[in-house]
């Protein structure tokens, strides 16, 4: 079986057993709102500062909801004794990985497309001039989150302590790509929005450099 | 043994040496004077640090590799080494910056790589003492010390944009900018000084690595050999609860 399909199939299996349910992604949605609100009762930010701090906030509450959302992909497997199963499928460690991967990249952006709306309307910035510039930026970003993501979800389900791990582990590697989404989303939110072609580049250099690793570590991460 | 009390004794001299050339040998600095001389010891603790997290990439990379436990104790002794170095860094820089800057910390991109590379390594070390399994601890904390090492380039790299796009709100210009001959060369003094200390702890710490493991290994093969005992049939029912 190729890595494509393997993968392809991992992906429906993650998406059905979500769809059952849809406790992962509710509860990460209601935290991820939870967060956009919280920040007007501590900064109480006017029209101007939200459109200066916006960007930020978009960004932790992205990386937060992401760093409590993916623990479940692996801890899950453990639970259930699934993993065995997962481990003796033909299919490479790669095309699982890749699998999951991709069911995160969907489920976290499933939450920006409910958290965006959100936030334009109560901190009043117009998000819609530059949505297709912004989804590019959140697509790279979010890429990047949950290519380190779902490889540190794996190591965090094996160890004690594994939710607090998890983000323990995530948010410090993440700094560059904190960095770079912050600063593309925002230059689109300017008077005049711009993609600054630099951040572009340093989000395109995390996740090609992270994705290559994780292909490289898979083996690593999932035997037995 | 012998060999590595001659070379605790040796740099512990050299140490002290080094301490008495930063304070009387190198020169007066113009403008900041004697709060300068924290530089010696502040830089050539950032080196051995550097060093150290090299190993840590190296010791990771090869236990992948390899899989030989003593790659595993290389680089937990690595790390933690390293870790000190860099706490060393982060205290005395502030000692430093503030009479000099006129505050404790700045978001200059040193001091924030500095900061974020303590957060990882604190991390790393973290990791490692959340999973039981030694070889599964291993393999983990290896996978996770290669993806910190990959991530600080790209650390260094957005902090330097970052930088160049806010304004700086330093007062005084590099420290280092055209060090005098004598500064330089007891600088170079001490950065070895400090090599030489951070490989004799890397060392140290290895070998308390290695006894753990091997306690650990005893202690298995202990308990293996106790249920084989208790197995054997007709074996005196000496535990609670067996007769």
């Amino acid at each position: 079986m190729n890595a494509a399909r393997a993968a392809s199939i991992v992906l429906g299996r993650e998406i059905r057993a979500e769809m059952r349910t849809r406790e992962l992604l509710q509860t990460t949605i209601v935290f991820a709102v939870i967060v956009v609100v919280l920040f007007n009762f501590a900064f109480e930010p006017s029209v101007g500062e939200a459109r200066r701090f916006g960007p930020g906030l978009i960004w932790i509450a992205l990386l937060f909801s992401a760093s409590l959302m993916l623990n479940p992909s692996f801890a899950r497997e453990q639970s259930n004794d699934t993993i065995y199963a997962l481990r003796m499928a033909p299919a490479s460690s790669f095309a699982i990985l890749l699998g999951k991967t991709l069911a995160n990249l969907l489920f976290l952006c499933i939450t920006e497309v409910i958290l965006l709306p959100v936030f334009s309307v109560l901190y009043n910035v117009p998000l819609l001039p530059v949505i297709g510039r912004l989804a590019l930026v959140l697509f790279l970003g979010t890429f990047g989150i949950v290519v380190v993501g779902t490889v540190f979800s794996a190591l965090a389900t094996q160890a004690r302590l594994r939710e607090l791990l998890l983000p323990l582990l995530l948010l410090p590697v993440l700094i560059p790509l904190l960095f770079a989404s912050v600063e593309a989303t925002a230059g689109l939110l300017e008077d005049a929005p711009a993609l600054d072609r630099t951040w572009m580049a340093v989000l395109i250099a995390f996740d090609v450099v992270f994705f290559t690793a994780s292909w490289l570590l898979c083996d690593y991460l999932l035997e037995e | 043994m012998k060999r590595y009390g001659i070379a605790n004794v040796v740099t512990a001299a050299l140490l002290f040496f080094a301490g008495y050339a930063a304070l009387f040998i190198a020169p007066d600095e113009a403008t900041m004077h004697a709060i300068q001389r924290i530089f010696y010891f502040h830089a050539s603790s950032g080196w051995a640090a550097m060093e150290a997290s090299l190993i840590v990439f190296v010791a990771n990379v090869a236990y992948l590799a390899k899989r030989n436990p003593q790659w595993d104790w290389l680089a937990v002794s690595a790390a933690e080494v390293s870790l000190a170095f860099w706490s060393v860094m982060l205290v005395t820089g502030p000692i430093w910056a503030h009479p000099v800057w006129g505050v404790w910390w700045t978001w200059d991109w040193r001091l924030t790589l500095t900061l974020i590379l303590w957060i990882l390594y604190v991390a790393y070390l973290i990791l490692r003492t959340l999973v039981t399994d030694p070889e599964r601890r291993a393999v983990f904390s290896a996978i996770f010390g290669i993806f910190v090492f990959l991530g600080v380039p790209l650390d260094y790299l957005s902090i330097r944009i970052w930088r160049t796009q806010h304004p700086q709100p330093v007062v005084f210009g590099e420290a280092n900018s055209g060090l005098d001959p004598t500064m330089l060369k007891v600088f170079f003094y001490c950065s070895g000084v400090m090599t030489l200390l951070m490989i004799l702890l890397v060392r140290q710490r290895y070998k308390l690595e290695r006894l753990r493991y091997e306690t650990e290994e005893l202690r298995l093969a202990a308990e293996e050999h106790e249920e084989h005992v208790d197995a054997r049939p007709g074996a005196p029912a000496s535990r609670a609860g067996k007769s």
